[in-house]
């Protein structure tokens, strides 16, 4: 028997051989395609398994992964989720959003900055932490801009920059949403939770601060009036402009009229009452006079059309293609197919009150090690020129007085000089308009820049910049000041 | 007889102490692992650790012991070998059992570690009773009919359990998975009943072009053989023992037989039965289509027969890697039965490749000390008892990790000594036993004819 008994022997032999061949070819050579495949919800639980690092603003610490010493080890927490939502953004099982996605790998742990940190951790077998995020966000300023913004009780934006440095004193859109609930470590319920979002009408999840574009209405004009000023080296506060009750728009049979259709003032008047009362009539014709093209140069100096990271997204504001001159009259007061971000409106604001210079704006701080040591720290970045400093300074005199005197007067704040203008943007017939508002303060050492933009929305009430935007403004500006 | 046959006798050595250098080594590496569970999770050694691991320690000391009193001679790598696939199956479960509060994985590695010494009573108890295996060959019908009862009892009524759709169970206070043992005892009438008939079951019929075919009157046993595996199919719902069984019979057939022809029946009617099982049974149907399939998201998502197991513990094995997680550093927890049918896999997470390379050798190690002692048997009813044995349990570890890890279609089994549940622990080192047994006395050196008639003169040419 021992000759069939050597064949089973090999029989066997080749058994074993094969089911090692079989785990060979599972281990080494499929297993990156099952540790790979999205059903495998080991992936899943990688992204818990290391402490991601905190993202703080200011004293606060708005994000933070918490072990919970279960199967999914670090959860993600948001503290005021839903006033920095649009910051934040959220850790989700299979996806991020905000400074959690575009600082994922700091947060994570996986840059190329840390790998140093991460060899040591390894021979010092200690779990590799990921590194914090520190934003320029100023909490108080945040806390104002949402609150404040929220009493409007519209959807909407605001918008501050330190116009020195571009830093990013607040950013708010509202509606807004919880960020916890879609950074649970549960597909289904996130899945769920998101989709409702996605489907809501309103767009929660949408930042309008920075996303999206609108018609900036009137506080355009301050760009229109940067590029006369351009132009015309003498013109100043006091130069006299044509104010028409209406101005005929060359190739129509309609004209454009002032707000509501109003006089402004005798007919011709300084461009400093212009702006304080936010006449049409002068920056329309001023547009036409100036032509396109240095129109749109002058944009571009306030840096619109140009995309920017924030590092979040930014969607590029736009002048609109080269149209007839009427349409370009309407581009001028801020109508028609003037498209702005509320970060590209506080821009402007910022350029004015910083002697012209508009800085590269930007959120994070500082990148800091799970130890405390600074990784790196964002150095205030010069964008561009917008206008020159002479410029700057006649501007900023005609806002303060818009604010003193004129549509504004809703942003005083008392003892300090406030610089802004209004914007009442119409959207289409009949629609409740957008109501803006851009400024700074204080107007002789600028420190805070802000845009305040409530969309349109609640008919009947109507909105306008003076009323509903320019409040929210002071607040967030007088939470920044008060030291 | 010339010279250089005498001089191929292989001289035995009993090489107790290498054994229990062995034993130790298995029993230390066991404890390592253990330690290792509980560093894994939560950075400290399981409090269990030494209480566990001396018990595990002590026990095998007595069986070394026992074996080394009542089977001196018997292959030294086995019981170590035994002991540290059997200790790697308790870290396994004790590893599962540490699972989230969340999850109810149904582990028990005090149950297990219980059964464990129940397993090594036996295995003890079985070398004491048993002085002689030749015994058994006497029971060679009693063992027929027992096996036989065995496999029935489950289908009764009263006693009988249905657990995750395989009627194999009978409750007698506490579960009991009757087939395990009706494993060893069909074995046993295999071989006392081959034996007897094996000269008969020889005659060659018709030659068929290069094949032998037996005469049709001797397929009466095979036919039998196979009306039961698929009797185990249809009514217990269990591909896993009747494949299991059929095959075991077909090799031992082949074994005793020396006819080809026997394993191409047997290959023929198993594919047959399969195919008309695949195309009646929902089930085996579905078993099939999987293996072909498994990543298809259709059967992944299917409630009934789908992959979804199979599909968790090969991206188990993926994550992986090479070297494994380490233990305590995986999710073989969320691999639905990791503790038994897909302990396998579960290893193959945390060990990696390495570990389940290292685990598949000792399996092979222990079957092939198995049929060398079939080899080194001097009567034909040890050495188709010691084949049939070896066979059985390579044919087990074939059918079951060949199914998780989708060489073949999945078919449920225990892992031996490694799945979670005493029958099959209990009959798994009974059948290490006699192979023990056996291997005693192929190794024990033949009775020598002392001449100590002085000064002798041998003459050598």
């Amino acid at each position: 028997m021992n000759g069939t008994l050597k064949r089973v022997a090999i029989a066997c032999m080749v058994m074993f051989g094969l089911l090692l061949v079989n785990v060979n070819y599972l281990q080494a050579v499929k297993a990156e395609e099952f540790r790979s495949d999205n059903r495998n919800f080991r992936r899943f639980f990688e992204r818990y398994e290391n402490q991601r690092g905190r993202i703080t603003a200011g004293n606060e610490v708005l994000a933070e992964s918490v072990d919970t010493e279960g199967d999914i080890r670090f959860e993600r927490r948001y503290h005021n989720g839903r006033m920095y939502a649009h910051v934040l953004g959220f850790f989700a099982p299979e996806s991020e959003r905000g400074i959690e996605a575009t600082e994922n790998r700091l947060l994570d742990g996986t840059a190329a900055d840390l790998v140093v940190r991460r060899a040591v951790d390894l021979l010092t077998n200690k779990p590799t932490r990921g590194a914090n995020i520190e934003l320029t966000i100023d909490p108080r300023a945040q806390r104002a801009a949402y609150e404040s913004l929220r009493r409007v009780g519209k959807k909407g934006a605001v918008v501050a920059l330190d116009p020195k440095t571009g830093a990013i004193k607040a950013m708010v859109s509202l509606p807004t949403y919880d960020p916890n609930q879609l950074a649970l470590p549960n597909k289904a319920k996130v899945a769920q939770a998101y989709n409702k979002l996605d489907a809501d009408k309103d767009q929660p999840l949408l930042n309008r601060a920075i996303e999206t574009t609108y018609a900036p209405g009137s506080t355009y004009k301050v760009v229109t009036t940067a590029a006369l000023l351009a132009e015309d080296e003498t013109a100043g506060p006091q130069t006299l402009v044509d104010a028409p009750q209406v101005l005929d728009l060359p190739g129509t049979t309609v004209g454009l009229p002032n707000n509501a259709g109003a006089a402004c003032g005798t007919g011709r008047v300084t461009l400093q009452f212009a702006l304080e009362r936010s006449c049409n009539t002068p920056f329309a014709k001023i547009g036409m006079e100036l032509g396109y093209e240095k129109m749109k140069e002058q944009a571009a100096k306030f840096g619109i059309g140009e995309p920017l990271q924030i590092p979040l997204n930014v969607a590029p504001s736009s002048v609109g293609p080269k149209e007839d001159l009427a349409a370009l009259a309407q581009a001028s007061i801020g109508q028609r197919s003037m498209q702005m971000t509320p970060l590209q409106m506080a821009m402007v604001a910022a350029a004015v009150a910083n002697d012209g210079v508009v800085m590269k704006p930007y959120l994070v701080n500082k990148v800091v090690s799970p130890d405390g040591d600074t990784i790196d720290e964002t150095d205030p970045d010069e964008l561009s020129e917008a206008m020159s400093e002479d410029a700057a300074r006649k501007l900023k005199q005609m806002m303060v007085s818009v604010v003193q005197q004129g549509t504004a007067t809703a942003a005083q704040i008392p003892g300090v000089s406030v610089g802004g203008k209004t914007g009442t943007a119409e959207t289409s017939d009949n629609a409740p308009p957008h109501a803006w508002f851009i400024g700074f303060a204080p107007a002789d050492n600028p420190q805070i820049a802000v845009c305040v933009f409530v969309q349109s929305g609640a008919a009947g009430d109507q909105a306008s910049g003076g009323r509903t935007a320019a409040p929210v403004a002071r607040d967030v500006m007088r939470a920044v000041l008060q030291q | 007889m010339s010279s250089a046959d005498v001089g191929a006798v292989p001289m035995t050595a009993k090489r107790r102490g290498a054994q229990l250098f062995m034993l130790a080594f298995a029993v230390a590496i066991i404890m390592a692992a253990y330690a290792s569970v509980g560093i894994g999770i939560d950075g400290t050694v399981p409090a269990g650790m030494l209480t566990y691991g001396l018990g595990l320690g002590g026990l095998m000391l007595v069986a070394y012991l026992v074996l080394a009193k009542f089977a001196p001679w018997a292959d030294p790598l086995i019981l170590p070998l035994v002991t540290l696939v059997n200790g790697l199956g308790l870290v396994m479960i004790y590893r599962i059992e540490q699972a989230p509060p969340s999850f109810q994985t149904g582990a028990s590695a005090t149950q297990q570690i219980t059964w464990t010494a129940v397993g090594i009573i036996m295995f003890t108890a079985t070398l004491v009773v048993l002085r002689d295996h030749r015994l058994l060959q006497r029971f060679t019908y009693t063992a027929g009919a027992v096996g036989l009862g065995l496999l029935i009892l489950p289908l009764l009524p009263f006693i009988g359990r249905e657990i995750n759709g395989a009627r194999i169970w009978i409750n007698v206070g506490f579960s009991v998975q009757p087939g395990e043992f009706a494993k060893l005892a069909l074995v046993v009438f295999f071989a006392g009943y081959l034996v007897a008939k094996r000269d008969v079951l020889a005659l060659a019929g018709r030659r068929l072009l290069f094949i032998d075919l037996p005469r049709a009157r001797d397929l009466g046993p095979i036919l039998v053989t196979w009306g039961i595996s698929v009797g185990i199919l249809v009514l217990q719902k269990d591909l896993g023992t009747s494949l299991l069984l059929f095959g075991g019979f077909i090799v031992m057939l082949y074994i005793a037989t020396q006819r080809t022809a026997w394993v191409l029946i047997g290959i023929l009617l198993f594919v047959g039965g399969a195919f008309v099982a695949g195309q009646i049974f929902d089930h085996v149907g579905a078993r099939f289509e999987v293996w072909l399939d498994p990543g298809n998201n259709e059967f992944y998502t299917r409630a009934a027969g789908g992959s979804y197991q199979l599909m968790e513990g090969l991206f188990g094995m993926g994550s992986g890697g090479i070297l494994g997680t380490g233990l305590g550093q995986g999710h073989p927890y969320r691999i639905p039965l990791a503790f038994s049918d897909f302990i396998f896999p579960a290893t193959g997470e945390e060990l990696g490749l390495t570990g389940l390379m290292a685990l598949l050798m000792c399996y092979a190690l222990i079957v092939e000390r198995g049929l060398r002692t079939s080899l080194a048997a001097r009567d034909p009813f040890s050495k188709l008892l010691a084949g049939g044995l070896s066979f059985i349990l390579a044919w087990q570890v074939f059918i079951i990790v060949g199914g998780v890890t989708n060489l073949i279609p999945l078919t449920g089994l225990v892992t031996p000594f490694m799945s979670q549940g005493g029958s099959a622990l209990l009959a798994n080192w009974i059948l290490i036993a006699l192979l023990v047994r056996m291997s005693d006395s192929a190794r024990r050196p033949p009775p020598q004819a002392i001449q100590d008639e002085g000064l002798t003169q041998v003459m050598q040419r």
